[in-house]
């Protein structure tokens, strides 16, 4: 109990550490990961921005970065980090890989989502002459927002996941002080609380997640 | 005001070319409202599709109001579509969106600022008899006042035509006539030309002034609903027409009659009336009605008669003459027993 007292500052830390780097890989997938999602949506065959090239681009990088272990794409950006950052230590630099990690992942979350809209109310809508920004702001987005929301919330679960691995070579947060405390040391009380917090922390998450899907959803 | 040259869809595959329409060409008046029918499979509603281009057409051109909108651009293309509106059997709204704002849609991409589009959908709203509903999502209406919404929206940005593709084919009987009813309204009181897909003859019956056949990607047969309706060149036409007009009567009925069975058909009821009454005095045969009908085509009446003439054989042979000299058709289904 005392050396549970003893971590709680420690504790705090690494909680917000890892919201931190999730935190910024989120904003990144939600940044670049949605755009590229509605490209490899809208340039398939008869869709509003049909588009062969385009579409086997995209779709080749986004399968290209999908493919590789997160713990490889952890320790193969390194450079890249360090390139962009000046440093591979800390949750700043955590947060690149897992950004890298997290844009194709959402990105092919949204793709699928905005394929469950009927391409009838699409058609409509071209049909009344709407150009297509038009019709991805107006129409598809809106329509496929239930299934956005919910892919969200797995992207962010994944992410918590993934930061635990990204804290095994430096990156802080909970993962690290998992590792740090509860493997190198033995201490089971951390490794304990650690289990405690991300359980809660990803039923949290989950709860806030469904909440809003079911809301925006008028379907 | 629209006019159809050699439209020709083919969609390649690799076992061969697949033709979905077939050389049409079809010229629809301003003002009228134009049927095509045909059994799923036969190319309308690809036809329909090429007409706002939402298909574009291997060969042949479209003209709308004399522009030709296989030459438009995109851009100018998108401009003609807002004034060509089209519904679907699917209705195809947007679940996300409010009626009211599925109306405002349309209105937004003609570039109506928003302080206008409330007014205007209010209106559309009230045209098409749902003004209590403007904040109902799509889920929490019927699939005939989901398709008042789809025809709002359609309607929005005042086009000069309006498709239909197979609208009231997903509605029950009774609402498929109130739907059928406000096209008709909004053809009469808006002047809008409309052109609807169905397969459903009934709904030919009621509103179309014109109509074609389809069969196989093409126009197997074309001309006013009355005339089509009266007198059917085509097998399939004929199939068609009787899924409306049953005028057949039972098989045992028809084996236990003696005299010959003959169906007269007529146009307008009561001068025809009197046509068979002078008949029945002139020639000693007997008469007797097996089955009437007057149907309404688009409110003109079309009636037949399904009658029994018994007598001498040559005194019935004469009878028939006198008929098929007076009136338009008749047609005899069984010959009498030779007495």
């Amino acid at each position: 109990m005392e050396t549970f007292i003893e971590l709680l500052p420690e504790l705090n830390k690494a909680f917000f550490e890892t919201l931190y780097m999730v935190g910024i890989a989120v904003l990144v997938a939600i940044v670049i990961g949605m755009p590229l999602g509605i490209v490899l949506y809208a340039t398939d065959n008869g869709l509003i921005l049909e588009n062969r090239f385009i579409k086997i681009v995209a779709g080749l990088v986004t399968n290209l970065v999908r493919s590789i272990p997160f713990i490889i794409l952890l320790v193969f950006l390194l450079p890249f980090t360090n390139f962009l950052l000046g440093t591979q230590i800390g949750p700043t630099a955590a947060a690149v890989p897992l950004s890298v990690a997290a844009i194709p992942f959402f990105a092919r979350i949204v793709e699928s989502s905005a394929r469950e809209i009927d391409r009838g109310v699409i058609e409509a809508a071209v049909s009344v002459g709407a150009t297509p920004w038009t019709i991805i702001k107006d129409i598809i987005l809106p329509e496929a927002k239930p299934g956005i929301i919910s892919g969200l919330t797995i992207t962010i679960i994944s992410l918590v996941g993934y930061s635990a691995m990204a804290g095994t070579v430096g990156g802080g947060g909970i993962g690290d002080l998992a590792i740090r405390y509860g493997y190198y040391r033995y201490d089971n009380t951390v490794m304990y609380t650690t289990v405690v917090i991300l359980i809660v922390l990803v039923q949290v998450i989950q709860f806030t997640g469904d909440l809003i899907a079911k809301k925006v959803n008028k379907r | 005001m629209i006019k159809l040259e050699h439209i020709e869809k083919i969609y390649p595959s690799k076992k061969g070319n697949v033709i979905g329409v077939d050389n049409v060409s079809l010229h629809i008046k301003s003002g009228e409202i134009y049927g095509i029918v045909g059994y799923s499979g036969a190319g309308k509603s690809t036809l329909l599709r090429c007409i706002n281009l939402l298909e574009r057409p291997t060969n042949g051109e479209i003209f709308i109001d004399g522009v030709n909108l296989t030459l438009l651009s995109i851009k100018e293309l998108r401009k003609a579509r807002q004034s060509i509106g089209m519904i679907f059997q699917g209705f195809h709204l947007v679940s996300s969106k409010t009626a009211a704002e599925n109306i405002a849609f349309s209105l937004k991409v003609a570039g109506i600022p928003p302080e206008e589009r409330n007014m205007r959908v209010q209106e559309l709203l009230e045209l098409v008899g749902l003004a209590d509903k403007a904040d109902h999502y799509p889920a929490q209406l019927s699939g005939g006042q989901k398709q008042r919404v789809s025809i709002a929206r359609a309607l929005a940005n005042n086009p000069k035509v309006l498709l239909s593709d197979e609208a009231t084919s997903a509605l029950d009987p009774s609402t498929t006539k109130s739907i059928l009813h406000l096209l008709k309204k909004i053809n009469e009181e808006l002047g809008i030309t409309i052109v609807l897909i169905t397969h459903e003859m009934e709904v030919v019956k009621e509103i179309c002034h014109r109509c074609a056949v389809m069969q196989n990607g093409k126009v197997i047969e074309e001309g006013k609903t009355y005339d089509v309706f009266a007198s059917p060149q085509n097998e399939l036409t004929k199939n068609f027409i009787e899924t409306v007009l049953q005028f057949t009567i039972p098989a045992e009925l028809q084996a236990a009659c003696t005299g010959t069975i003959i169906k007269l058909q007529f146009e307008g009821t009561i001068a025809n009336e009197a046509v068979v009454s002078d008949m029945l005095q002139a020639y000693p045969v007997s008469g007797n009605i097996l089955h009437g009908k007057v149907e309404y085509i688009r409110e003109e009446p079309l009636g037949i008669f399904i009658m029994e003439l018994k007598g001498k054989s040559e005194d019935v042979k004469q009878a028939i003459h006198y008929l098929e000299k007076r009136m338009k058709q008749v047609e005899v289904i069984q010959h009498g027993n030779i007495h």
